[in-house]
């Protein structure tokens, strides 16, 4: 690997001083678990790198059943699993945090890294996406909140300046009778990138639907977010016409490519089917839920 | 609070300063030198000759240099040196007490669950913080567990029998 500064802020205010200092030679660390497979693969050449995890601000999970969650930029995957209120209020993005990688990833990966990293492919991304979080950003001249599905721009690109750093997740209040799920499928049990991921969240008044919202992931050059398949959703019974309707509008958000993971054809294919599994599995918890 | 591992050289063309960095490995107190650039794997098996931790794929897929950072297993390959500052690590050089082998380096060797044991250091450190967090684990519970180590010659069954043979030992209290 080519040489490099590591420099580790304990502020969100030295992050910036650091990064603005260095420019486009630096860049953000939090788990590494993309980061150095990059610059050992010549990808991304920082000179600088500045680690965020020292920063408390980054580093908490912090909740109020009014005003909803702050999720850390730098809170490790595994930390989102294990929080009982996370489990509890956002069972979709808790999931989609388990399933990175391996134990040794969740250890060390972030929400915010999975984000920033700008992989269109991210699990976590869909799930905040459905949740309707906000990426709240400090660096610029006043700190700036961006909904998460505007996020990242193209692949590996996100709306960060030098100098910005992602500071954390503000995640709505959990409404009630409303949930959130995600689903992903790959080509086996564990440990792989997605071919296809959806995230869902319902919230539920009676029998009707209140709000929905739906993303996808890997379909895309960006995490997109599935406007019109959501609204579809709204103010309708969850019966199976219904259920059809937004995959099928799902399915036409979705702008898919061919690679090796698999085809465009069996992509669309499969975000009809996660689309319909999301929206049921959400249903069902937001009705279990009180 | 602010750590000490400044740096402040010019990168190019001139050598990156090194780094100061105070660890506790298996249980002892440690200093090392590092560059910036380097791994802990690197710095582990490079700087201080603890090679028991192996180097496979350097991307996060194999598990062969996993090690234990205050109590939650990483991949040494995916974490610079210098993020070690301060940490509690537990390489597989700290699993035997003395000549005294560890309950899983016992009853890997019983239940035959190595060959070319290029993956072994990982597996047992895996396993070792599993049985540390979940003394004992049911058969799924360990195949989770270490889903992050990759076998290529000896394959998971006696891996996954011997980590069960070794929680019944350390439940008895050997």
């Amino acid at each position: 690997m080519h040489e490099i500064n590591y420099e580790v802020p304990t502020t969100v205010a030295q992050a910036v001083t650091m990064l603005k200092r260095h420019g486009e030679k630096a860049r953000p660390l939090v788990g590494g678990t993309d980061l150095l497979i990059q610059m050992r693969a010549g990808v991304r050449r920082p000179e600088f790198i500045v680690d965020l995890k020292h920063i408390k601000e980054l580093r908490q999970i912090k909740f109020d059943a009014k005003k909803g969650v702050r999720l850390g930029a730098a809170v490790p995957c595994i930390e989102v699993y294990e929080s009982e209120v996370m489990r509890k209020h956002y069972p979709g993005l808790t999931e989609a945090a388990h399933l990175i990688g391996s134990l040794q990833i969740q250890n060390r990966a972030s929400v915010g890294g999975n984000l920033c990293n700008g992989s269109p492919a991210a699990d976590t991304t869909p799930a905040l996406i459905a949740l309707g979080a906000k990426a709240r950003i400090a660096g610029g001249r006043t700190a700036r909140e961006v909904p998460v599905e505007d996020f990242v721009t193209s692949p590996g690109r996100t709306v960060l300046k030098p100098g910005e750093i992602l500071v954390e997740f503000v995640i709505p209040a959990p409404k009630p009778h409303s949930s959130d799920a995600y689903l992903r499928f790959i080509p086996r049990n564990e440990m792989d990138i997605a071919v296809v991921g959806v995230g869902t969240s319902i919230t539920l008044a009676g029998d009707v639907v209140k709000a929905a919202r739906i993303a996808l992931g890997a379909v895309g050059p960006t995490p997109i977010f599935a406007a019109k398949a959501s609204e579809s959703l709204i103010g309708k019974t969850l019966d199976n016409a219904a259920i059809e309707g937004a995959a099928q509008l799902a399915i036409e958000a979705a702008t898919p490519i061919d690679d090796m993971r698999g085809t465009a054809e069996f992509r669309r294919h499969v975000t009809g089917v996660l689309t319909r599994r999301t929206i049921q599995i959400a249903a069902e918890r937001a009705r279990n839920k009180k | 609070m602010a750590q000490k591992a400044k740096t402040n050289g010019k990168v190019n063309g001139h050598h990156a300063k090194k780094v100061r960095v105070a660890t506790t490995i298996n249980g002892e107190a440690v200093e090392f030198l590092c560059e910036p650039r380097q791994s802990l794997l690197e710095v582990l098996r490079d700087v201080l000759e603890l090679t028991g931790s192996k180097e496979g794929c350097l991307t996060g897929d194999c598990g062969a240099c996993s090690v234990i950072i205050d109590g939650r297993t990483v991949c040494s390959c995916l974490m610079f040196g210098a993020e070690a500052e301060g940490k509690k690590i537990t390489t597989v050089e700290g699993l035997a007490n003395g000549a005294k082998l560890h309950p899983l380096q016992q009853k890997f060797l019983e239940d035959a669950s190595l060959q070319c044991g290029i993956c072994t250091p990982g597996f047992l450190i895996s396993a070792k913080a599993l049985l540390d967090r979940n003394p004992n684990p049911t058969e799924a519970e360990i195949r989770y567990a270490l889903a992050g180590n990759l076998c290529r010659c000896t394959g998971y069954d006696k891996i996954v029998h011997a980590v069960l043979d070794a929680a019944k030992v350390m439940q008895a209290g050997g």
